[in-house]
């Protein structure tokens, strides 16, 4: 499996139309992803680096920040953990309604997040269907931090089910069945068949899952109870900066976000690049 | 691509059809929505009568402060009716509408009034009677952020107007301001947001609201199981409507918003405000709220304008940003 990738355009390519085709590639990620983030860094010459500088120091923002990484972390493990077992059930059996299941997955993707909050929280409520039972036992899911971590789950887990799955399936069994012959546990053959292989993909699952969680709001809004300096997000906080008119505030929180979503994806997609290579000369 | 072409050729017909008909954009908050629909079918109807011009009126409803920033951002409202007059000062300061907007119309370009109260659980088991009963120990209060809701704005000012006639600016006042908002358990963004989780999700013990809000729950989820309670002092709130100078010039409809606002300090049109709970400025219009007789309203006036109450509350820094910081007690 060995494609040499052209990195300038060369006569032996199947496919026409490279010009073409990159001049769209870097027009749209121009005009959707690289101009509005560029407008973004730019207004932030328009205010005083003093002002921006408050705004980053201001303890409300400073727990914003931790709760919004803290939490999208806890939610991208839970996700990740929950979201390999729903792959594994995917790809490993055959069952009626396998198919209406793996649609399913795909939800979170395609229902405003909003609606999404609203039924988790009259579901988990103390008073919901859920919520009810869990009540007595002094649990409360949410109106408070747990709140926003089972949000971000529910946001998360299609991105690592959908990143995982994949491999999952073209991972050989033969392989499991050798290591099993050759005297493997089911834990050995997990942590020294398996796991090496579905690596890469879960990281990328892992990084996807916790940089949407760092920028969800339509769902967490509902299940917080947003009390400034406990369970306020950071994308709530730059909405409520804009809400008063402190645009240099909002500014300032929106870079924070970009450069620390940025430099999560970036990381690990350097992480994920590594293992991928390392598990190329291992094989 | 032959979707897609159907869709054009949809959109064409529909916007030729709009072309005919003279079309008006109304952007207003939340609260608002019940009475705009009613007042809009009378003016609509009314409207033709008078000048044979089919009028589509569309509404764009959302929280106040938001409403305000897209109109300022180029949302083409001919017409803004906001919660405070800061929003509509907000549009001014673009140099959209007169910075003097409040003498187009009587009675300060507010022609509705409300007041804010406390919605409480039936049989009121925590025995709320008043702002104080709010910072008590194991009371569980909601109130949308005043950052975000313009409600949650004149909800604020209403208790500081409450601390400041009790303690003036003693070091009490403060005790008492964080003590309640220290009982906060949720703050929603809008004011729809926190009735639902009070009405719907039995959340905390009590809810601040608009008076008009406060009826609604009552209406339609049953006067049995929510009482309103007047509180001593609460805020004499006068969500203020003007024209958007801009907008109308640019579409030629300044005659017809400024008698679609005109029109709501008709009679008929304040019978329609009271029904919708709102608080009606011409004192014939029969209203179904009970008289104020023991809550005693304060003016924004009488706190010093918005631009003022702007700056010293909900500004970076401002008392609700030190109040709600918590440990710090």
């Amino acid at each position: 499996m060995k494609i040499k990738l052209p990195l300038t355009r060369t006569a032996d390519s199947v496919l026409p139309g490279y010009r073409l085709c990159m001049s769209i590639t870097l027009g749209w990620l121009m005009g959707i992803v690289i101009l509005p983030l560029a407008v973004l860094l730019i207004s932030l010459s328009k205010y005083p680096a003093a002002d921006l500088l408050r705004t980053l120091a201001n303890p409300r923002v400073q727990s914003a920040f931790s709760l919004s990484i803290g939490a999208s972390l806890l939610a991208a493990c839970i996700a990740t953990l929950l979201g390999v077992l729903v792959a594994w059930v995917l790809t490993r059996y055959r069952f009626p309604g396998a198919a209406l299941l793996d649609a399913l997955v795909d939800m979170p993707f395609a229902l405003p997040t909003a609606i999404a909050g609203i039924a988790l929280s009259a579901i988990y409520a103390p008073d919901g269907w859920i919520g009810q039972y869990l009540a007595p036992l002094g649990v409360e899911l949410v109106f408070n931090r747990a709140g926003i971590v089972l949000a971000l789950v529910f946001i998360g887990m299609p991105f690592v089910v959908r990143s995982v799955e994949p491999v999952l399936a073209e991972l050989d069994k033969e392989l499991e069945e050798a290591a099993s012959a050759l005297g493997a546990t089911r834990l050995q053959v997990f942590r020294h068949v398996i796991l090496p292989h579905m690596g890469p993909a879960l990281l990328s699952g892992f990084a996807l899952a916790f940089a949407r969680g760092l920028g969800e709001y339509g769902s967490v809004i509902f299940l917080a109870g947003n009390v400034p300096g406990v369970s306020e997000v950071v994308p709530l906080a730059i909405i409520t900066a804009l809400e008063s008119y402190d645009m240099a505030g909002a500014t300032a929180m929106a870079v924070a976000m970009l450069l620390l979503s940025f430099a999560t994806l970036y990381g690990f997609n350097w992480l994920q690049h590594r293992l991928r290579r390392g598990m190329g000369a291992g094989a | 691509m032959k979707r897609w072409l159907c869709s054009l050729l949809l959109l064409g017909a529909f916007s030729a059809h709009a072309a005919d008909a003279v079309t008006m954009l109304n952007a207003s908050y939340d609260p608002t929505r019940e009475l705009y629909a009613e007042y809009n079918r009378a003016f609509t109807k009314e409207w033709h009568n008078r000048t044979g011009q089919a009028l589509r009126i569309r509404m764009a409803h959302g929280g106040s402060g938001k409403q305000a920033r897209a109109v300022a951002d180029g949302l083409p409202a001919d017409v803004a009716t906001l919660a405070l007059g800061a929003d509509i000062d907000a549009i001014a300061a673009r140099g959209l509408l007169r910075a003097d907007w409040e003498n187009a119309l009587p009675h300060g370009s507010a022609p509705y009034r409300s007041t804010i109260v406390l919605l409480v659980r039936k049989g009121n088991p925590k025995q709320i009677h008043d702002w104080n009963d709010l910072a008590r120990e194991g009371v569980r209060v909601l109130t949308p952020n005043p950052k975000t809701s313009g409600g949650a704005r004149w909800n604020y000012l209403a208790a500081w107007a409450y601390a400041q006639q009790q303690w003036g600016s003693s070091t009490k006042a403060e005790r008492f301001m964080r003590g309640w908002l220290g009982n906060v358990i949720i703050f929603d963004t809008g004011a729809r947001a926190a009735t639902t989780n009070f009405v719907r999700r039995h959340q905390g013990d009590v809810l601040i609201t608009w008076e008009n809000e406060a009826y609604i729950a009552q209406k339609y989820f049953g006067a049995d199981q929510f009482e309103i309670i007047y509180p001593s002092v609460s805020m004499l709130c006068e969500p203020p409507v003007a024209v958007v100078d801009s907008v109308v010039d640019k579409r030629g409809t300044r005659d017809l918003a400024e008698t679609y606002l005109a029109g709501l300090y008709d009679a008929a049109a304040q019978a329609m405000i009271a029904r919708h709970f709102f608080r009606p400025i011409t004192p014939q219009a029969a209203s179904p709220l009970p008289a104020l007789d023991s809550t005693r309203l304060v003016r924004i006036g009488e706190l010093g304008g918005w631009k003022k109450a702007q700056a010293t509350h909900f500004a970076e820094g401002g008392t609700f940003d030190r109040f709600t910081l918590r440990g710090e007690q």
